[in-house]
């Protein structure tokens, strides 16, 4: 138990190198860099124009439909991986077993399809 | 009852300086050489694709200009950083370091050599010690790849949030559709070699590829990697699949409003991110650092010794694929948005899911003792009915489109 | 509990992980920009993951990450980065009836603590606990949890055609 928490602790530090790392650049970068902010240079850009209205903008619902989609194939895919690794064991009935799980989620992507919220223009 | 106040739970017992000294030394050199692999491809894309395009490239810094990367970096660290005033500065700065680090990340699992041939199971004995060269290796290792690698959608969508302004918001909202449609089918055909592999440990994925004939890219069928093939680029947002800066739309994308060392850290990862994700590739479908061998035939290179060769076999299948994803970048228009869509959710989705159910089916048949042949003909007429039912969706979808009255 | 002796260090780490899963789950209900109640939650997620490593159920952990963080987070933002995620501080996020969740959440935790003592009440989990191996959890998917992991096939279709049909065009 204690090796395998070991390996993750060093996935740990590994993170932690990289965001020291990440710091110590932008640290010395603050020191060498000028720093002399004017209010046109603090706009934000608009291809030289001034910013017009809001910076945020509302975007198209048809982006959530696809993050949604994605939730459900994330799913999927994680029960998929431990099965895949037992599958020998598990045989016909284990084969069984997944395809109906998965021909019901295609049905959802089926459905989308159908309904054309995968389309875009 | 013992006191031992210890940060790693490996020395609640008797302390052991070598292991400790090893996994130190792991952590030092596998982040030395991730970042010098970086800059070096930095320069190596610029390099090729000059040639590509016939010109010379970067040529002054440095022998072949070799030392490009670094000079822009020293440039960088001196440019004025700019955070603009609409902007939300926590996480405006908090987004560089969700892409750089994810990106390193990635690298902890990958089997980086070691010696595979016989029964050696790719340990290497450094200091009396057995140890594998790879710097963690969980028996859930490719999950965690992926695990990472949806991590690093945040970097995306949180830089362009963050910018308040409106090119980077699109360009992340755009980009983080296009990560999480690729997703899908990049975990897909990750699960084709975990099938065949039957384990989820990347140094268990490569043990089991020994020859030539045994290389995941031949045992789940070719179709998979393909599959990984372009849902990883479309994940690294590299062309054809670079909507997210498309120039001439988006100005740079999400990263229009950083400048200086932030700006550069996402560029970092991107290149970083380019070299795991190759990485990732060989380890999964070409042996990762497994000599070349067919039959009883092995391609050894003299003098080095078997551990150290493994770091070289992976160097050069990398390169290969590095040079593929420049050479990608040469030669392929960009896709349009709704075609990108459409091919990662109405083709590489259905065809990765149908493979996989497929080669499932195929394998229990092998173990059951079907008769090969019946199997092997049920497998090309189940392939083909999918492949017209697909083509049938297709064709309808395009028929309506045009009923529609939809361009193209 | 671990038993205490030799696990010293795990029980730093479950009370220092603990401590910034609190701090997190605060400041989701308190900040007042939808996006940073976001952030903080993926930190109570990550917290969470965390603690599974921590218990040896690796796949439990990677599963967090890929799901929640990765996935539903992410839905999460894209759903609010679409309609209304303006930068800087919003007044509305609160409204009037906050105490009546306040009661709700502390007789929830009640309710959980009695659960979790009538349900494990001493039991100590023993100290050289075996890693679960995702074998022996796929084991138990796909044999005795068998209907619901069907069931769940089911729940997440619905879930796909109430979206779809909220967010069609016509």
């Amino acid at each position: 138990m204690s090796e395998f928490l070991r390996s993750y602790l060093v996935v740990v530090w590994f993170g932690l190198a990289a965001f020291l790392v990440g710091s110590l650049l932008l640290g010395i970068s603050a020191l060498l860099r000028p720093n002399n902010p004017t209010s046109e240079k603090l706009l934000s850009y608009e291809s030289g124009v001034d910013p017009v209205g809001d910076g945020w903008s509302q975007s198209q619902i048809r982006y959530y439909v696809f993050a949604l989609l994605f939730v459900i194939f994330d799913v999927e895919a994680v029960f998929i991986f431990p099965w895949a690794t037992q599958l020998e064991r598990y045989g016909g009935f284990g084969l069984v077993e997944m395809a109906v799980f998965v021909a019901v989620l295609v049905l959802g992507l089926v459905y989308a399809w159908r309904k054309g919220v995968l389309r875009w223009v | 009852m013992m006191y031992n106040f210890a940060i790693d739970p490996l020395l609640t017992g008797k302390v052991l300086w070598t292991p400790l000294l090893i996994v130190l030394l792991k952590v030092v050199v596998v982040f030395a050489v991730g970042l010098v692999a970086t800059m070096l491809m930095v320069w190596f894309e610029r390099k090729v694709i000059a040639g590509m395009q016939n010109r010379i490239g970067p040529n002054k810094a440095g022998p072949f200009g070799i030392l490009q990367t670094l000079a822009d970096g020293i440039k960088l660290f001196f440019k004025e950083d700019l955070i603009p005033e609409r902007s939300d500065r926590f996480v405006f700065k908090l987004a560089p370091y969700l892409a750089f680090v994810p990106a390193f990340l990635t690298f902890a699992i990958i089997p980086l050599g070691g010696d595979f041939r016989g029964d050696n199971d790719g340990l290497v004995t450094w200091f009396g010690q057995q140890t594998r060269v790879q710097l963690a290796d969980p028996p859930i290792g490719i999950l965690f790849a992926l695990a990472i690698s949806s991590i690093a959608i945040y970097g995306i969508m949180l830089a362009g949030w963050s910018s308040g302004s409106k090119y980077p918001l699109l360009g992340s909202v755009r980009a983080s559709a296009q990560m999480v449609s690729y997703e899908a089918a990049l975990g897909l055909s990750v699960a084709a070699v975990v099938l065949v592999s039957g384990t989820l440990s990347t140094s268990g994925i490569v043990a089991r590829q020994s020859s030539l004939g045994n290389w995941n890219v031949i045992v789940t069928g070719i179709v998979p990697f393909f599959i990984f093939m372009i849902a990883a680029t479309a994940e690294l947002n590299r062309p054809p699949f670079d909507l997210v800066e498309a120039e001439q739309e988006l100005v740079g994308g999400f990263n229009t409003e950083y400048a200086s060392l932030r700006f550069a850290l996402f560029y970092l990862a991107e290149f970083m991110n380019t070299v795991t994700m190759s990485a990732l590739i060989v380890t999964l479908f070409f042996g990762g650092p497994q000599p070349i061998s067919v039959g009883s035939l092995t391609v050894d290179i003299p003098i080095i010794g078997n551990a150290f060769e493994g770091t070289i076999w992976l160097l050069l299948k990398v390169l290969v694929f590095l040079y593929i994803y420049v050479w990608f970048r040469a030669t392929l228009p960009r896709f349009r948005y709704d075609q990108l869509m459409d091919l990662g959710w109405k083709v590489l989705i259905p065809a990765s899911l149908g493979w996989f159910i497929l080669l499932a089916a195929q394998r229990v048949g092998q173990d059951a003792g079907w008769d090969r042949y019946v199997v092997t003909i049920a497998t090309v007429l189940i392939l083909l009915v999918c492949y017209s039912l697909l083509a049938l969706a297709q064709r309808t979808s395009e028929n309506e489109r045009k009923r529609d009255g939809v361009m193209f | 509990m671990f038993s205490a002796e030799l696990l010293i260090a795990q029980n730093i780490g479950f009370f220092i992980i603990a401590a910034v899963m609190v701090v997190g789950a605060l400041r989701v209900v308190t900040t007042s920009n939808v996006v940073h109640a976001a952030l903080w939650l993926v930190v109570v997620l990550a917290g969470a993951a965390a603690q599974y490593i921590l218990l040896a159920a690796e796949f439990v952990a990677v599963t967090q990450v890929l799901v929640y963080i990765g996935a539903v987070m992410v839905l999460f933002l894209f759903g609010t980065m679409l309609t209304r995620a303006r930068i800087g501080a919003e007044s509305d996020l609160n409204n009037k009836n906050w105490f009546v969740g306040l009661g709700v959440a502390l007789a929830l935790l009640v309710a959980m603590l009695i659960a979790l003592r009538d349900g494990f009440g001493a039991e100590k989990l023993p100290a050289d606990d075996p890693l679960v191996s995702t074998q022996t959890l796929s084991d138990q998917i796909f044999g005795p949890y068998l209907l619901p992991f069907w069931a769940l096939s089911f729940v997440l279709l619905a879930a796909v055609i109430g979206a779809i049909v909220l967010a069609r065009r016509d």
